[in-house]
């Protein structure tokens, strides 16, 4: 059993600049398997960094348990991979030196160093191992960080909306990378995406969320063989459904999706 | 356009021989020996070898292009200086010497001020050194240790705003040779604004490259030394740059104990005689020796910093 994940009853609450109560989760519940792969869509301000926070062991609940493999979450580990939302690599180093980091940190870089190259590659950052991270773009810093967050192979991959600054073909690509290193590593992966077609093709469940405070509105389990077809009139099934939920979920209707 | 702008220092200097070979001194001046002359035509040559050597060499010539305007202009300002003095003795001449007497005093003794030069170079050089180290790990310890930003933060505020002149009886007492009882006043005077530069700087390291670098698997002790602190250099060099001004305002202090050579030293000492020629003098070789030291600073600085992104240049 490694990399399933149980969050009972999780609250979330902040406090706002003038004192107010944010009430962010409002009694999450949700089991994943081992393997799994979980995608989280919902409205913008609605709590799905937080949810990543709390099973990152970056910030912790109010009330609930979050749960690794039975055991509580009580700090960051490197068990726990986190792509944050923003890209927050490291200013002073440049991008191998980056992605390298949690290698160095751990320090298994010597035996590791050929996947260093490796997922440079798979990103395609060859040749832009030197540079520093203002001198690239906003996409070029995100597909650095994903390979950051993918090199050290951990058990529990968390991903904030970890695609949404390339363009429609290197993430198509991207995304056929990320399965086939779940697949090869046997990670667990839960993405935060607004990208509808994305979560349907990645995930095994598509987990809908209402606005704040945020509860868990719906799961879709996508039950298509993989790899799967964008075209396929069952994903066009599922896409419709997904989006009715979206659209229809809650009393907020102008949410803004891009398809 | 840009052959007229950098002919200007030219004109500008041959003004300034102009009058300082066509107008007689004052009355009150008595001729010297005319060093500013000197000084002028050796600024002469070397310009004007820059300026042909700006044909061959673009990146030389961007350099002279941009200094131009503000060559002419020193030039000038000392021309004007040398007429009111010197010339017509506008400005009171005890406290205003004439230039060539200055720039005399530079060249008559200059046995004493090379040897001044050195014995304040190995002060400052202890002083800093010390003042540097201890205030980096001070700044270091209160950025990252709650308890001892708790304990130690008050002291430091209590200590940082008192004059150096206001320890000399304490420190000469504590320190057994007045060599390391300067060097610790000018330690303390670089301590100061480094250890304020360095913990702030690490406060305010943005909490996210901690927390990345914790998902990442990077223990505490990794986190400090390679994220907090990394993070937290472009302070560190702002500390280390206020830390080098306020030594050399503590050097003419701290040379006011015991001190054999030194220009604080100098200084001091020719204040007393009314010398202003020769207190300019040592005024002049501090502010070349700063910027020397100021210039090596941001070196290596431009050097450790090159991933920050529109660095401020000084
Ligand atoms: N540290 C904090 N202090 C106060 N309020 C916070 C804090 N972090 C998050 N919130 C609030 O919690 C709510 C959920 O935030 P969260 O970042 O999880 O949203 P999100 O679903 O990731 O949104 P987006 O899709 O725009 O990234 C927001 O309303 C936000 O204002
Ligand atoms: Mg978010």
């Amino acid at each position: 059993m490694v990399g399933q994940i149980s969050i009972d009853n999780a609250v979330k609450k902040f406090t706002s600049v003038d004192g107010e109560e944010i009430v962010a989760l409002n009694g999450i519940n949700l089991d994943i398997r081992p393997g799994e792969f979980i995608s989280l869509i919902g409205p913008s301000g609605c709590g799905k960094s937080t949810l990543l926070r709390l099973i990152a062991g970056l910030d912790f609940p109010n009330s609930g348990v979050l749960t690794l493999d039975g055991k509580q979450i009580k700090k960051p580990d490197c068990e726990r991979g986190f792509m944050f939302q923003n890209h927050t690599l490291l200013p002073w180093l440049n991008i191998y030196d980056n992605i390298a980091f949690g290698l160095k940190a751990r320090k298994i870089y010597k035996e590791k160093k050929n996947e260093v190259d490796e997922y440079i590659e798979l990103v395609g950052l060859k040749g832009f191992e030197k540079s520093y991270p203002h001198q690239l773009s906003g996409g070029m810093c995100q597909r650095a960080s994903l390979a950051r967050a993918l090199v050290g192979h951990p058990k529990v991959l968390l991903l904030d909306e970890p695609l949404g600054a390339l363009d429609a073909f290197t993430r198509m690509n991207i995304q056929d990378e990320i399965l086939r290193i779940r697949e090869e590593h046997n990670m667990t992966m839960i993405m935060v995406t607004h990208d509808v077609d994305e979560a349907i093709y990645l995930s095994d469940r598509v987990v809908v969320m209402s606005a704040r405070p945020a509860k868990i509105e719906k799961i879709v389990d996508i039950e298509l063989p993989r790899p799967r077809a964008r075209s396929n009139p069952e994903f066009l099934r599922y896409r419709a459904e997904v989006l009715k939920m979206l659209n229809y979920g809650g009393e907020i209707r102008e949410v803004e999706y891009y398809l | 356009m840009n052959v007229i702008k950098k002919i200007l220092p030219v004109l500008s200097i041959l003004l300034a021989i102009a009058v300082q070979i066509g107008l007689k001194n004052s009355n009150l001046h008595p001729q010297t020996k005319p060093y500013f002359t000197y000084v002028l035509l050796g600024i002469l040559i070397i310009y004007s070898i820059l300026f042909i050597l700006t044909f061959f060499h673009k990146g030389l010539d961007e350099k002279i292009s941009y200094k131009a305007y503000f060559i002419a202009g020193a030039v000038l300002f000392f021309n004007i200086l040398n007429l009111v003095t010197a010339k017509l003795a506008i400005l009171p001449v005890l406290y205003f010497p004439a230039l060539d007497r200055v720039f005399g005093v530079m060249v008559e003794q200059r046995e004493v001020l090379v040897k001044c030069v050195l014995y304040s170079t190995r002060l400052l050089g202890y002083g800093v050194l010390f003042g540097a180290l201890v205030g980096i790990a001070t700044g270091i310890c209160i950025g990252f240790s709650k308890t001892f930003s708790y304990w130690v933060s008050p002291v430091i505020r209590v200590l940082g705003p008192i004059p150096s002149t206001a320890w000399i009886p304490l420190v000469l007492i504590s320190f057994p040779t007045a060599v390391s009882a300067s060097a610790f006043l000018i330690g303390l005077s670089v301590w100061f604004p480094t250890t304020i530069m360095t913990s702030s700087g690490i406060s305010n390291v943005q909490n996210s490259y901690f927390e990345v670098a914790s998902t990442l698997g990077a223990r505490r002790f990794y986190q400090v030394f390679k994220v907090g602190i990394p993070a937290a250099m472009p302070n560190m060099f702002l500390g280390l740059f206020n830390g080098i001004c306020s030594s050399f305002v503590t050097l003419v202090t701290a040379e006011m104990i015991g001190a054999k050579y030194g220009i604080g030293w100098y200084i001091n000492w020719q204040k007393e005689m009314l010398s202003y020629a020769n207190v300019y003098a040592g005024l002049i070789i501090i502010a070349l020796f700063f910027s020397v030291i100021v210039t090596l600073l941001f070196r290596v600085r431009d050097k450790v910093l090159i991933w920050q992104k529109g660095v401020i240049k000084w």
